[in-house]
């Protein structure tokens, strides 16, 4: 059992980072939903804002873990012009082009809105820290600025393993 | 909305005095650039050669690595910008929101396939 080298930084970039990021999102996400101050004590709050700002820093830097490695390393293999690439494999069938012209095209940007987003979440709640909670207004914002950069890692997430799926890096 | 840090849970903060949400407005809204100027730059390498030669700054990577490293830049540096004009200011971030997330709507139209590859020259 073994790992190409290509094989290895694909592994890096979806599932070990991508873990990272989904560990830190659902983190992030409980800390946000629950930073109510009628729900706590000060104690409380202030043991829940460390783990939000654990939560919320580690999906930033996992984003931006992704994007990097997704587009410095692991993208020239997949666009290399030789016929085994997986865009060349994918562009070779016509039922399999829609997966680069669509699929590949919008994952390659969209990925890159997730760490600006993430890094502007963690920045709020550093700023504030526990006095995030006498911002419910905020609070809220910041939920819903988090939940966006989810969303669009999670399409480029879930375009990432189709593609991989129907033309792997090998 | 803000509640008054001398009473209620702000008093169990022990001592914890507020900040103007000026930063925060700031930090809002260059990301809404920076993603707005990903969605452009996107569309402009679709329509015209002479950008998409521009963007390509490393042959591998082609002109994503020209898109994606311009659209960080115009991120950080409208954050520090930003930052230095609202560092002090205390807003609220309602109308720089939603001006944000108009241009974040923006940036992922420019990014969608269907969109920006009507432009194809």
């Amino acid at each position: 059992m073994s790992l190409t080298h290509h094989e290895f930084w694909t592994l890096v970039h979806g599932m070990v980072l991508g873990a990272l990021f989904l560990l830190g999102f659902a983190g992030g996400l409980e800390g946000l939903w629950a930073l109510r101050p009628h729900q706590m004590t000060s104690a409380g709050i202030r043991a829940r804002v460390l783990r939000l700002k654990i939560g919320t820093t580690a999906m930033a830097v996992a984003a931006w873990g992704t994007v990097i490695t997704g587009t410095w390393i692991v993208y020239p293999w997949y666009r290399e012009d030789v016929p085994d690439s997986p865009r060349s494999t994918l562009l070779a069938d016509p039922a399999t082009a829609e997966w680069h012209h669509f699929g590949m095209e919008w994952k390659e940007h969209i990925a890159w809105m997730s760490p600006l987003l993430a890094t502007l979440v963690a920045f709020i709640v550093f700023y504030y820290g526990a006095g995030l909670v006498l911002h419910d207004r905020l609070r809220k914002t910041t939920l819903g600025l988090f939940t966006l950069a989810f969303g669009v890692a999670a399409i480029a997430g879930a375009f990432g393993a189709l593609i991989t799926k129907t033309a792997p890096l090998i | 909305m803000a509640m008054n840090p001398d009473t209620g849970p702000a008093a169990e903060l022990g001592g914890y005095i507020d900040k103007p949400e000026g930063p925060i407005t700031a930090a809002i809204l260059a990301v809404g650039i920076g993603c707005f100027a990903l969605g452009l730059l996107t569309t402009l390498a679709e329509a015209n050669e002479g950008v998409k030669e521009f963007l390509n700054f490393y042959d591998p990577v082609g002109p994503l690595s020209g898109k994606t490293t311009w659209a960080v830049a115009i991120w950080l540096l409208t954050w520090i910008v930003l930052h230095l004009v609202y560092r002090r200011k205390k807003t609220e971030s309602r109308k720089e929101l939603a001006v944000s997330l108009v241009l974040i709507a923006f940036g992922l139209l420019g990014t969608f396939p269907i969109f920006f590859q009507a432009f194809a020259g």
